[in-house]
């Protein structure tokens, strides 16, 4: 884990922490008074603490010095989660909404360092409900060594938004020497992916309840910054990493083609995929190869840098189940196509938008 | 996955593959052009492409992918009154997933229920009538679509509706009918088609005896296929049997499911709520009588085209449109003018591009693959 490079410490005023009494949140909670500084206080705050956040000025600020220390160029992002149930086997949106934009910084080559969290609450949320939600996105942070340094929470109307929606931006450095990109892809890289594929989309699906299904599988949810940087330095000339989320292995692998103007061709029998998650799709006439993951990645390596990028995946633990499902080819530019189990081939496209179950 | 596996065995599909080949080396035809093999339902053409079979077959046999995609062939102006219900205050509007995407005259299901319309996707109509229950206050309209396949579970909701007294659920009926579907085929003057993969669900509801006056009358084999890859090449394997050894029969390869008699209670519900219609519109086809069924009245409060004023306006296809000889297989899905320019699967302009079971939608989606690549699959 990289040690965090010291932020500028201010004086923290000497006050006394607010907390909340009422059970839910109301609209009083946003009006900018003594109610929001409460519930920042109590929810936030309370479990977020570190040096930068501490101050609660309207900024986080760090040393220019310290992070250049580490890298030669600075890695931004943001990502919004909207995740329907807030909970769900596996995670949480907390865990989601930051281990989802540690992935974003680390996919790029970059060692995530700072999260923001911007919290959108509908009125009449549990307040226990956001205090767990923080607590969860606060391990999440602890446990991949980011702090979430700054923030900002709005309460709308009832019916203006579900719930909790959350946003978080991150900041990272990129080592000097570390180039990633979909378009540097070349004919004979090796295409690899780090383990099981879908579980996060279909755990979703089947924590929403209306398939009226009964299964034990979990999202994936999970920071992949350290097992991406393994990887970066057994295999340092890996052409491309994206983490696999909405729209799945076959959505990454078409934006590689689509960047790189090569085609990238696939094995169905060598993507690993549950038996459960498989069935699943059967039955709802779904195709795996779309459904998201939250701790998956796709890399393409070099051809000769294959072995040592596998063997660094399966050495982490959250890469254990990793393979090589594909390589780069020079035929069907643009294209993604998959041999079949079945013997046949065909196409796999970008889908227009989300996946619908078939009639009949 | 036990029961699925077994049906998608590579080993045996090599060995039918050999097989098929054998057959074809007897076919005289085969010597001057390919066999034409009509898959008429959807569910079929899904198969083919998801497990690449079309690629795996000789280059003598090309399969034409026929009109059994009950979302594709429904016409603009049904769409346009789905809307319409849809954003009628106090409905909520239900339908299966795929019907959402369907372009009407202005916009699709999706985009009303981005506009406000309460539109839900449900997977059974017997999620539609909970909602019902669920929703006292608001009226209920289900979508009801498809071939003999979904036509029982819409009349047993309607009649567990009935039996309930349950007063704001009501069904839109777009349900169509297979045999004058096919019929209007075979009746087509430019039809070149040597042979048809049954449908296997809707078979399942009516049995393999509607199927033999296409043996009898049009002289073509039919073979009711099943719906996993092995079943489809099993079912070629038949049609091109028969046609090397002269026959010409109403086979039935997905006897696991389909029996030579109809389903009697699936059938007696299906006559206790529907009647045929007149014709019915289709797109791609245009009109074909008694190709549609809608609620008897004995049953019209629950018909949302009495309960509820439609537009019901006829839209025409677009006339760069060929789905028509698409789907008779008279051109192939690219050969036609506006294929992947003017009509691709986010705009779509012809039926056959609407739905993923759709013929042109599987070729722009999954890619005809030029079959001489059959080769190169070791990994």
């Amino acid at each position: 884990m990289t040690a965090l490079p010291n932020t500028m410490h201010f004086a923290a005023p000497v006050r006394r922490r607010g907390t909340i009494s009422v059970p839910t949140v109301t609209l009083a909670h946003g009006g900018g008074g003594s109610a929001m500084r409460n519930l920042i206080d109590d929810v936030f705050v309370s479990v977020f603490d570190n040096p930068a956040l501490a101050p609660l000025e309207d900024q986080a600020r760090f040393s220019l010095a310290e992070l250049s220390r580490l890298g030669d160029r600075l890695a931004f992002t943001t990502d919004s989660y909207v995740v329907d149930p807030l909970f769900f086997p596996g995670g949480d949106i907390g865990k989601l909404a930051v281990c989802g934009t540690i992935n974003d910084l680390a996919v790029g080559g970059a060692i995530p360092l700072y999260l923001t969290c911007s919290a959108i609450i509908e009125e009449g949320l549990e307040v226990d409900t956001l205090r767990a939600l923080a607590k969860s996105m606060a391990l999440a942070a602890a446990d991949a060594g980011v702090s979430i340094v700054t923030g900002d929470t709005k309460v709308v109307h009832k019916g203006t938004c579900d719930k909790l929606f959350l946003n978080t931006a991150g900041i990272g450095i990129i080592r000097e020497g570390v180039n990633l990109g979909a378009d540097r892809c070349r004919p004979g890289d090796a295409v690899l992916v780090n383990g099981l594929l879908g579980d996060h989309g279909a755990a979703i699906l089947n924590a929403r309840g209306d398939m009226a299904l009964s299964t034990a599988i979990e999202s994936d949810c999970a920071a992949l910054h350290e097992l991406i940087a393994e990887l970066l330095a057994a295999a340092p000339a890996t052409r491309f990493i994206r983490d696999a989320t909405r729209g799945g292995l076959a959505t990454v692998l078409n934006e590689a083609a689509r960047a790189s103007g090569a085609g990238i061709e696939i094995w169905e029998t060598a993507t690993p995929m549950r038996e459960e998650v498989k069935a699943f799709c059967e039955i709802l006439g779904l195709d795996p190869l779309y459904l998201a993951n939250e701790g998956k990645i796709v890399c393409v390596v070099p051809k000769d840098e294959q072995a040592a990028a596998l063997q660094s995946l399966r050495g982490h633990p959250l890469g254990r189940g990793a393979a090589i499902v594909g390589h780069v080819t020079g035929e069907s530019p643009g294209r993604v196509v998959m041999n079949t189990a079945f013997g046949g081939r065909r196409i796999v496209d970008m889908l227009v938008g989300d996946q619908l179950p078939r009639i009949c | 996955m036990k029961y699925v596996d077994e049906f998608r065995n590579p080993q045996k599909a090599k060995a039918l593959l050999r097989e098929i080949e054998k057959l074809i080396a007897r076919i005289d035809i085969c010597r001057h052009r390919p066999l034409s093999l009509m898959e008429v339902c959807g569910g079929h053409t899904h198969t083919i492409f998801k497990f690449g079979v079309e690629t795996m077959l000789p280059d003598a046999v090309e399969l034409v992918h026929g009109p059994g995609c009950p979302v594709c062939v429904l016409p603009m102006g049904r769409v346009d009154d789905c809307v319409a219900l849809a954003e009628t205050p106090g409905v909520i509007f239900t339908t299966f997933g795929d019907a959402m995407r369907v372009p009407g005259s202005k916009k699709s299901l999706l985009q009303a229920k981005a506009g406000g319309a309460d539109v839900r996707m449900v997977y059974s109509p017997l999620d539609a009538l909970k909602l019902a229950r669920l929703y006292p206050e608001k009226e209920i309209v289900f979508f009801g679509l498809g071939f003999e396949t979904t036509m029982p579970s819409t009349a047993l909701t309607i009649l567990q509706a009935e039996r309930e007294g349950i007063r704001n659920f009501s069904l839109f009926c777009n349900h169509i009918t297979i045999i004058p579907t096919i019929k209007a085929i075979l009746d087509s003057p430019e039809l070149q088609i040597d042979g048809f993969l049954g449908p296997g669900h809707v078979s399942m509801v009516i049995g393999t005896r509607p199927y033999r006056f296409i043996a009898e009358h049009y002289k073509r084999p039919l073979v009711i296929a099943g719906f996993e890859p092995l079943d489809v090449l099993q079912s070629v394997w038949m049609l091109l049997k028969q046609i090397a050894e002269g026959r010409c029969e109403i086979e039935n390869q997905y006897n696991r499911v389909v029996p030579e008699d109809a389903n009697r209670e699936a059938l007696a519900a299906v006559n206790r709520v529907y009647e045929l219609r007149e014709f019915f519109e289709w797109r791609g086809l245009g009109s074909i009588d008694h190709s549609g069924v809608r609620l008897r009245a004995a049953y019209a409060r629950y018909d949302a085209e009495r309960k509820f004023s439609v537009p019901a306006i006829r839209i025409a296809d677009p006339k760069s449109c060929q789905c028509g000889e698409v789907l008779k297989g008279v051109i192939k899905p690219w050969e036609c003018k506006v294929f992947g320019k003017a009509c691709t699967p986010e705009k779509p302009l012809g039926a056959l591009m609407v739905s993923s079971e759709g013929a042109c939608a599987a070729y722009y989606q999954f890619g005809a693959i030029p079959r001489q690549k059959q080769g190169t699959n070791a990994a």
